[in-house]
């Protein structure tokens, strides 16, 4: 068995679910597609997120690390995931700032572990800033092209 | 020696380590000798000064403290171009220390 | 021009509450200056040599009278009474306190403008032609395809940590104004046999230490799809291009290493995917935004005749007079490039004086251009001796566009933190040289470049005559490059051999002057002359 990796329920400090903490240790990406039984999965930077896409229904969490915040491969893999219909809890582990929630969660994700814990004040701040979006992405977010046309 | 710069982080006006505290002439930059990571460290942390570093100088033969790279020397002045922005607007000869 | 909306005015006011929020962060200590770097560089905000600097986006390089009597107002009120216009038609300020930026992007906001994505690794301010709207040539205007790109990249949530910065150009003529094949995306709005309209790109183009000339990555992409394919483009590079080197990090260097082909196919692929996910803004968002840009109302029945019986406006009016596709109008370039002057810097009230002249003289428009200069892009040619005085009275009317004295410099070691060497005074005394020996005029066409280090801000790679600073054991060096070009028939340039001091860069640039005006065929440009005869001739005359 591979070393168990990943946060546990405690070290998530914010979470846009309804359903119970997913608590299953992540295995790395290699590990999840040679064992039939892992439901969890974390995602380093350089791996690809289009491997997971075949067994998406046996996945109830994925947790897309950043090791250093200027290291953007996370967004992608995040959309991805989602862009392909995948619905359970994806979370952000590692260095999540204060100032990447709000892209983050319009990228798809929708828990986070920060290896440090937030401000609660500033990260409410941070999460509820936007107001408008330009773009459109899975978040169900009406970007403001699609508000000016109806 | 061993001298210390700087930026303010409120203004970025350069800076340069006295001994006290950080001034914006670097006629007043004190030898730090090999103290120059804990004093840095300290200030950084304070928020007394950014982007901090050490560099080499010498004093010339009057004296006054020169960094031995241009690129200090034109951040001690200011700008080679603008002589009316620079430290020294009244001495359009210190142009010369610079390079 | 286009103006904000509701919803515009709304992210740029949100963005200057963030940034606020961020600088308060800061200074209370709550990030450290490693978290709060990437944030102030996506606003702009650069800590260089003497002090912050701030760069403002000019989208496009399209301003009205009114911003830029803006960019006059902050250029007083927080900075120390002039600004510097880029090769990327921006501007900058080079004395600003970050205890004030926020307040000064909220006066940038008050006149529709701001400092977003001017840096950091991120999808930067969307550059064109500067003689949009104005040229014979051009098939369509293309400001409306890059407004449509600006808000789709302004704070686009994928692609904000690239490995890298992102520069995207749009042009609509064969006659390249805006240096596209050098950008990592570039645009030209072209038709197809069927005669629709739509986008040819270029991508994996630059400069900086590793120059590029960008690819033919699509032929064509149908307008409803620009935004979906720019998209695959980014994604593929967000997922491939380098991040254990900066120095590699461009997107020309993952095309290059890949191969064009290979990147294509993948960019294919993920377009594939993502025109299934309804991404792209509808065709009635374009139609909204073209009405902005339509053009304005031209007289008709104008004199196409100026009166030239004075002989320095006749001079000022060949050189800085560009055809317009309105009869009895022209775009006239207003020169930043003064001799002895600082390549691009413009003082308060030259700033003041070009809005007031813009709202007289050119349906209240003006232009940043990629060489730093200033265009009033619709002026009536019976008006131009009007205008040309009161230039002369502002103190802007050198007559020297594209000229040996309309130098492109970076501002080098006197306020970059990353040069090696100074760049404005080797573009003066370059200047002085030519005015003093008369042969400025007599050279014609003849464009220079001067960058202060490798990383090639001052476009000395696609200098007809390059210039690049170095440092050679602590005393600055420069290097002499021949043969580049930025248009439609780019190329890069190549060293000539050893560097040479400040007095000897300005003797070889006149010595290669020489050999191009003692052998130049009837017609011939520099360039010209330089592809036909080859470097050998000028490494005799610059090291016999």
């Amino acid at each position: 068995m591979p070393d168990n990796l990943g946060t546990s329920p405690d070290d998530v400090q914010f979470r846009f679910r309804d359903d119970e903490v997913v608590d299953h240790a992540a295995v790395t990406v290699d590990a999840f597609l040679d064992q039939s039984n892992a439901a969890a999965v974390r995602i380093e930077p350089g791996d690809d997120a289009r491997e997971l896409l075949p067994h998406l229904e046996r996945i109830k969490l994925v947790e897309v690390n950043f090791p250093g915040f200027m290291d953007g491969r996370g967004y992608s893999s995040a959309r991805v995931l989602r862009e392909a219909g995948y619905e359970g809890e994806i979370r952000a582990v590692g260095e999540v700032l204060i100032d990447q929630l709000a892209i983050m969660r319009r990228c798809g994700f929708d828990a986070f572990a920060p290896v440090n814990t937030l401000d609660e004040a500033d990260a409410e701040r941070a999460f509820n800033l936007w107001n408008e979006v330009y773009q459109k992405t899975t978040d169900g977010r009406a970007p403001i092209w699609q508000k000016r046309h109806g | 020696m061993k001298i210390l710069t700087g930026n303010d982080l409120l203004t970025g006006l350069v800076t340069w380590w006295d001994g006290q505290g950080w001034s914006p002439h670097v006629d007043d930059a004190v030898d730090v000798g090999d103290e120059a990571e804990t004093i840095l460290a300290r200030e950084e942390a304070a928020r007394r000064v950014n982007a901090s570093y050490a560099i080499e100088a010498s004093l010339d033969e009057n004296g006054k403290v020169r960094p031995a790279h241009i690129k200090d020397r034109v951040r001690a002045l200011g700008p080679t171009v603008r002589p009316d922005l620079t430290l020294k607007p009244a001495e359009p000869e210190a142009l010369n220390w610079v390079i | 021009m286009y103006r904000y909306d509701q919803y515009d005015q709304e992210m740029v006011d949100t963005r200057v509450a963030e940034f606020r929020d961020q600088t308060r962060r800061r200074l209370e200590g709550k990030i450290t200056e490693d978290q709060f770097k990437p944030l102030r560089l996506q606003n702009g905000l650069y800590l260089q040599l003497h002090a912050y600097m701030l760069r403002v986006a000019v989208p496009y390089g399209t301003l009205n009278g009114t911003q830029m009597h803006a960019l006059a107002d902050i250029a007083d009120k927080y900075d120390r009474g002039y600004g510097h216009f880029t090769t990327r038609q921006n501007i900058q300020y080079n004395w600003i306190k970050l205890e004030e930026a926020p307040d000064l992007l909220a006066d940038l906001a008050k006149v529709e403008m701001h400092a977003i994505q001017t840096s950091g690794n991120c999808i930067r301010n969307i550059s064109s032609d500067q003689y949009a709207g104005a040229a014979a040539d051009e098939l369509v205007d293309p400001r409306p395809y890059a407004e449509l790109l600006r808000q789709w990249s302004s704070f686009h949530p994928e692609f904000l940590h690239l490995p890298r910065k992102f520069k995207i150009c749009v042009i609509a003529s064969d006659n390249d104004r805006a240096a596209m094949r050098l950008h990592d995306i570039g645009i030209q709005i072209v038709k197809n046999e069927a005669g629709e309209i739509g986008c040819a790109f270029y991508v994996g183009g630059g400069m900086g230490r590793t120059p590029m000339v960008a690819p033919l990555i699509r032929e064509f992409v149908p307008l409803d799809q620009l935004i979906t394919y720019s998209e695959a483009c980014l994604r593929v590079y967000n997922r491939y291009g380098r991040r254990d080197n900066k120095y590699k990090a461009r997107i020309k260097i993952l095309v290059h290493e890949m191969g064009k082909d290979e990147y294509a196919r993948q960019v294919e692929e993920e377009f594939a995917h993502l025109l299934e996910q309804g991404i792209e803004p509808p065709l009635a968002e374009l139609e909204r935004i073209k009405p902005y840009f339509a053009d304005p109302a031209f007289k008709i029945g104008l004199t196409e005749k100026a009166d030239r019986s004075d002989d320095k406006f006749a001079r000022w009016v060949d050189s800085n007079c560009m055809p317009h596709k309105a009869p009895g109008y022209v775009a006239v370039t207003i020169s930043l490039k003064p001799v002895g002057g600082i390549p691009g810097d413009a003082s308060t009230a030259q700033m003041h004086a070009m809005a007031d002249l813009a709202k007289e003289y050119s349906f209240d428009e003006c232009r940043v251009t990629h060489a730093q200069n200033i265009v009033l892009p619709h002026v009536e040619i019976g008006r131009l001796n009007e205008l040309y005085g009161k230039l002369v009275q502002a103190d802007l009317a050198t007559a020297n566009i594209d000229q040996i004295g309309d130098i492109i410099a970076c501002p080098g070691l006197d306020y970059c933190s990353l040069a090696n060497a100074r760049s404005i005074p080797v573009a003066q005394k370059i200047s002085q040289r030519f005015e003093q020996n008369g042969k400025g005029e007599m050279l014609g066409q003849l464009k220079l470049k001067i960058s202060g280090c490798i990383n090639a801000c001052g476009h000395h790679h696609a200098g007809h005559i390059g210039i690049l600073g170095v440092d050679k054991k602590g005393t600055e060096n420069y290097q002499l490059l021949l043969g580049g070009s930025e248009a439609e028939d780019t190329s890069l340039a190549k060293i000539t051999g050893p560097g040479f001091d400040e007095a000897g860069i300005v003797d070889a640039v006149e010595k290669a002057a020489d050999v191009y005006l003692a052998q130049r065929e009837d017609g011939e440009r520099f360039l010209d002359t330089y592809r036909r005869i080859g470097m050998d001739p000028f490494k005799e005359a610059l090291y016999a």
